[in-house]
Order: structure tokens, then sequence, then C-alpha cells
């Protein structure tokens, strides 16, 4: 009993003397399961992926150390280069398409007018739908012989398209679906900013005779100019990311007219089961978004100092 | 009831076995026990279709006879093969039984030694009903089960000859006879074509990849041969030009516009709607041409054989098998539900609903079971004429998806205007390294 009591005392202080330095910070084990999370489930198949693509990595055969060849056969691949081609012209299209479009409707559904909400209600129903639901109906709607969209043309006397089955109209006619699901998209977040704008400069500009034009160049579209960044984020990572659309309803065709960066990995991964070689593509494919990131997060932060200059 | 016509069925098979083997004095107990491995629980992975249907519906009837429990699912065809593919991969699938293409899988397959041997349960008259023997299979069944060594590494299921559908009324109309040979059919055709009207005489796939099961037809009756001796690819010869300067002009001259991106169900569409008056196709798709809901050509449809070429006529084939996972634990119960699959029974069920084609010639040439047929009695006919000139219908190597897509791709250039020699040579540039690093490998 005697030795515990003058035990305690010395175990303490040995005790207290190293929890002064080296004590971790007390919130350190509330961190560890997110750090497992992000460990397990982000970092370990990133290194896992690059490591992949530095191997010859086939399914069913074994794998060898190859350094960096399977992406210098990635410039030497015109399948690739072409569907670098495709991608962006695919991205900006269905960026830009519906930006314009969404503002516009945006700016209608922001006037007062008798239905707005039950018309509003209609518009973003396409947003709902599951995207390979709408492309399979699409492709029938597409469709040269039978298509619905062929009918209306030549109501008003416009000759047959080929739509999705030409290589030269495939992608805008693929882009048209883009744009029709998701231009209600950025129409709700362009509200949501127009709605946020305070009505003090429309008075004065009412007061000086400012035409609708002007209100819309010099008032409205500055200050939702915020909101467009976050659409036009949003709809770019969807958009070069895309595939569920496009797999539906071509598969990358005719031909690989339509083959995006997405569409040939998968087909090289899944189809081909050459692992190294798609681990390689997926690397440059997470270059090539983190790039276009960069460059809308450079032009953004350009566009805020040009407005504070123009402001001041 | 069901149970009652097996039993039956067994017995009498085992009467007569017992009579056949009492005449050499072997003891008649080379008799099926079916219920030797009841209480077994087996997994199966399907690919959708009417295959797998059949298997679905009458799986009852398999587990009363053995008392083996069977779950199975059917995923869509290509997602079905990345499936198979990653799972047996891993060494440890969730499956003992799986469904595969030949077409596109055997050789992949082979090569890493993913399926069970079935040559010692085939001579195992415990495991083996009489009737299930070897040469029943047609020669392309075979071909497809077999590997170089001569075992039977699966079972041949269904297999897809492709045939000739023809819209009676159109030719009627226009004074056309059926077409024997390719020259009459580019004739045939155009003479059917009249743009303004919206119908054409010829259509059939030209998605890139898809269109690869039509070209073939052409391929071989121009006297085509996928591989040399030596294992080289070889479809930039003077054949493949041949054969890729028809398909241009059928699908160029006197094709539905945008045919270069219809698959099977655009071609299906235009054919039903009777907006095409030919289509080659795989011989499955009578179900639905004969459908009043779903088409506008029910009972005008004709069914013959693929036209002749100028170094022959055959039916490129394709098919599917059922195999054993090398990595099950249960092989032998696994065996005895792939037998029932092939068997004559669920053979008879899926002809006569026109859903697949056995590779057993007794049940093909069964009268019995033909007279039950409910597909029109020509497409019983293409069918059984298919089967005298069938031919593998794309090479046996392990990267198809890739042939399939490079020279599908450039068969789909074609149909644009570009040349085809020079087409061809170039997806032979592109494809040939990656053959030879698959071979290497």
């Amino acid at each position: 009993m005697s030795a515990l009591i003058q035990s305690t005392p010395a175990a303490a202080s040995t005790e207290a003397a190293p929890e002064k330095e080296l004590r971790p910070p007390s919130y350190w084990p509330f961190v560890v399961p997110a750090l497992v999370v992000v460990l397990a489930i982000i970092i370990f198949p990133w290194v896992f992926t690059i490591w992949m693509s530095l191997n010859e990595w086939k399914v069913g055969s074994p794998t060898t150390f190859v350094g960096f060849s399977n992406y210098l056969r990635l410039t030497s691949d015109p399948r690739f280069l072409e569907a670098v081609g495709h991608t962006l012209v695919y991205t900006v299209l269905s960026v830009v398409l519906p930006l314009i479009l969404g503002t516009l409707s945006a700016v209608v559904f922001h006037q007062n007018f008798a239905g707005r909400g039950f018309l509003r209600g209609v518009f973003i129903m396409p947003m709902m739908a599951t995207p390979v639901a709408i492309a399979l109906v699409w492709t029938m709607m597409f469709h040269p012989q039978l298509g619905v969209l062929n009918y209306l043309l030549s109501l008003v006397g416009i000759p047959a398209q080929l739509w999705v089955f030409h290589p030269a109209t495939v992608i805008p006619s693929l882009v048209l679906v883009e744009t029709w699901q998701w231009t209600p998209l950025v129409m709700l977040i362009v509200l949501g900013g127009l709605a946020a704008i305070p009505t003090e400069p429309y008075e004065s500009a009412q007061i000086d005779g400012a035409s609708f034009w002007q209100v819309f160049r010099f008032i409205t579209l500055p200050l939702i100019m915020p909101f467009l960044f976050i659409a036009g984020m949003i709809r770019m990572i969807d958009a070069v990311k895309s595939f569920d659309i496009i797999f539906a309803i071509t598969q990358g065709g005719p031909g690989s007219a339509s083959e995006t960066i997405n569409i040939y990995l998968y087909s090289v991964a899944f189809t081909y089961y050459d692992l190294g070689y798609g681990s390689a593509i997926a690397v440059v494919f997470f270059l090539l978004i983190v790039l276009l990131a960069a460059v809308m997060l450079y032009a953004r932060q350009r566009m805020l100092w040009t407005e504070i200059a123009s402001g001041a | 009831m069901a149970n009652y016509n097996i039993s039956r069925r067994t017995l009498l098979k085992g009467t007569a076995a017992a009579g056949a083997l009492g005449l050499t004095g072997v003891p008649a107990r080379a008799e099926v026990n079916w219920k030797k491995y009841a209480g077994t629980k087996l997994e199966v992975i399907l690919a959708k279709g009417p295959r797998g249907d059949n298997l679905q519906k009458n799986i009852k009837e398999f587990t009363e006879l053995t008392g083996i429990q069977v779950e199975s699912e059917q995923i869509p065809e290509q997602q079905q093969r990345q499936k198979v593919v990653i799972e047996l991969t891993s060494g440890r699938p969730s499956f003992d039984v799986v469904h595969l293409s030949y077409h596109v899988q055997k050789r992949q397959f082979e090569k890493a030694g993913w399926l069970a041997d079935m040559t010692p349960f085939m001579k195992d008259p415990t495991l083996t009903a009489p009737d299930l023997v070897e040469s029943d299979f047609s020669a392309a069944g075979l071909q497809y089960a077999k590997n170089d060594k001569g075992q039977m590494l699966s079972l041949p299921w269904s297999v897809d000859y492709f045939i000739l559908y023809y819209n009676k009324e159109l030719f009627e109309k226009k004074g056309v006879a059926v077409p024997k040979t390719f020259d009459e059919m580019v004739a045939a055709a155009e003479k059917l074509t009249d743009a303004k009207d919206g119908t054409y005489g010829f259509v059939g796939r030209g998605l890139r990849n898809a269109n690869m099961t039509l070209w073939t037809n052409f391929f071989l009756n121009y006297g085509g041969e996928f591989l040399d001796a030596k294992g080289n690819i070889q479809t930039d010869g003077p054949e493949a030009v041949a054969a890729t300067k028809l398909y241009q002009t059928l699908l160029t001259k006197v094709a539905p516009p945008g045919v270069a991106g219809f698959n099977w169900m655009e071609s299906m569409a235009s054919f039903t709607q009777g907006r095409s008056a030919m289509w080659i196709d795989g011989v499955g798709w009578a179900p639905p041409l004969e459908d009043p809901a779903a088409s506008r050509v029910v009972g005008k449809v004709g069914y013959t054989v693929v036209p002749a070429g100028p170094k022959g006529q055959y039916s490129a084939t394709y098919g599917d098998g059922i195999g054993i996972a090398a990595a099950s634990k249960n092989r032998e119960a696994a065996y005895l539900l792939c037998q029932w699959v092939v068997s004559k029974k669920q053979g008879a069920r899926l002809l006569q609903a026109g859903g697949g084609v056995p590779f057993r010639n007794s049940i093909l040439n069964d009268p019995e079971i033909q007279s039950g047929v409910k597909m029109p009695k020509e497409w019983l006919q293409s069918v059984i004429d298919s089967a005298k000139i069938s031919k593998l219908g794309l090479p046996v190597v392990i990267p198809v998806a890739e042939f399939r897509d490079l020279v599908g791709a450039a068969l789909t250039s074609t149909l644009s205007g570009a040349d085809p020699a020079t087409e061809l040579k170039k997806a032979h540039e592109q494809y040939r390294p990656i053959l030879e690093r698959s071979e290497k490998a």
C-alpha cells in the first residue's frame, strides 16, 4: 500500500514530463477515420493507377514493368489523339450552349407571368430523367428513316438529316441531347443568382434610360458572373467525363467519330482488358481535367480583377 | 408432370443402355445418378437473352431431378463478359457455371485456364446420359468447345448462323427473284430501292464492331481466311478488299441513309417497318419479326441462306456455350447442370420458340421437335441449310474486340467514301502489333 502511494507521484511525474513535449494534438484521433478513408479510396487507387500505367498489365497474362512505354504509345495512337479532339469539341459545345440557353431561360423565368411556376417545373423535367433512358429514346428519335426529328423537319421543308448516324453531325447531335438535359441546371443556378441581385441598380438604370440590352449587358451579366462560373465549372466537369449518353447512343461511332477519351478508356480497359495502357490514358485524362479546371480558375481570377479595376 | 416425363425418359434410356450392355456382359449399372449431388448449391452467371430465359424458366425441373439448388443471374451481354473476366482473373469467381460467347472469349478462356476440363465427366456413364456424345454436336460446336489438346472445356449451347431475311411483299411488287449469289443480291437490291418512296434494297449493321459479323459473311464467301498457317492475320488481302467493296456498295448505294450508325436494332426497325427489302443478320430475330405487336411484316418475311460468293457459300457462325469455372468446388454438380442445359428437352424448347438453335444434330433433325417449331417453316429450313455451310465468323484469337473495333472502323470509313484497300491496310497495320503482343504474352 505504501509502495503504491509512493510510486504514484513518481509515475505521474515521469509521464507528465514528456506529455508536454510529445503529446500529439488532442484532435488527431478524430482525423484518423477520415484519413483512412481518403487514403483507401482516393490516394491508394491513384498511386496504384500510376503504378499500373508503368506496367504491361493485361488481364489473364503476367505483368511486366515497362516504364513509360505506355505513355509513349499514347503519343502515336491515332485513336487516342482523335479522342482528345472529340472530347474538347464535345466539352466546349456542351458547356457553351447550356450556358447561353440557360441564362436566357433564367432571364425569361425571372419575369413575372401567369403559370410561371408550372412552366419552370416543366422546364426542369429533363434533368430528372435517367440519362440512359433518355439516350435510348433519342436514338429512336434520331433514326433517319423512322425518327420523329426528320418528320418534324419535313413539316417545315428541311431535308432529312442523318443526326448521330453520320461522322460529321454526330457530335453536334449528341451535344443537342446533352444541352436539352442540362440547360435546366444552368437555369436553376442563374435563377438563384438573379434573385440575389438588388433592385437599386435597375431603378437607376431605368432613370438613366438604359435599353433592355444595356441593362442585361452592364448590370445583370456582371452580377450573375460568379454564378455563371459555378455553372460553367459544373457543366465542364460533367461534360468532359460524359459517358452514358454517348455510350448508349453511339458507342463512340459511326466509326470512331464520337469516341471521347472516356469511351476509348472504357474500351481499352474493359473490352481489351489492357489495364496498363488504360491506366496511362486515365492519368493523362486526369491531367487534362486538372489543366482545364486551372484555366477556368485563372480566367475567373482575371475576370474579378478586371471587374474591380473597371469598377474603381 | 414434368418430373414424370424426365423420369420416364431416363428409365427408357436406362433400360436401353442396360439391354445394350447386357449383351456385352458389362454389369448394367451404368445409369446416371442424378441425385448424387442433391443439396449442392450452384451459382450461374448468364448473358441476358432467350437462352438465359429458357434456363431460368425451367430450372425447377432440374432441381426436382437432381436436388441441386441453382441461383442464377442474367446480365446484359457486354457487361456479363466484363464481369466474368474480372471475377475469373481474381481466382475466386462467385459462380460455378458460366455462359460464354465463343466467338469473343474462346481463346482468352483457354489461354487463361479458366474452365474445367469436362472430358473425363463425359466418359463417366454415372455422370453423362448415353445420348450426350461428342459426335452429336455440329463441327462448329466442337471447334468452339475443344482446345488444341482435344479437351472439352464447355458444352456448346446455342449457335447463331447468319441468314438472309427478305420482304416477300416488296419482292413481289418489283418482280424480283430471291438472290442466290452476291451479284444477284446487288442487282435485286438496286431494283428494290426506291429512295423517293423511302424503301431500300438492303439493310445491315454499319456500326463499328457490330458490322464485322455481317462483313465476315462476304469475306468468307470471297474465299477469305482470317489467319494463315503461322497465325498472321490476313484481313488486307484481295479477298478482304473484294468483300469490303461489296459491303461498301450495298451499304452506300441501296441502304437507308445513316446506316453507318446502325446496329441490329436500327436495322431491324427498318426491316420490320417494311422500309428495307433485305437484311442479313443472326438467325434469332424471327420471333420479333413475326410478332404483330412489334412488326408490320408479319407473315411476309422470307428466310433463306446467305447468297453464295465467287469462292463458295458459307454462313458466318457465332455461338455460345456453357462451362464450369476451374475454381469451382462443385464441378460434378455443375456438370450435371451444363448437361441439362444442353439436353434434348431444353434444346427443343429453345428451338421451338425461335430463341436459339442448339448445336446438337439430334435436336435439330428430330422431326417431332421440328413439327413443334412455332416459327415459319422457311425459317427452320434456313437454319438447317445454314448448319450445312457453317463456318466460324471471327478469328479465334484473344484480342477479338480490338479486331472488331479496328477493322470495323475501317469498314465504317468506307461508307463515307474512303478507299477499301487503303482503310484495310491501315487497320491491318494497327492491329498486327496488338495480335503479336497478345500471342507473345
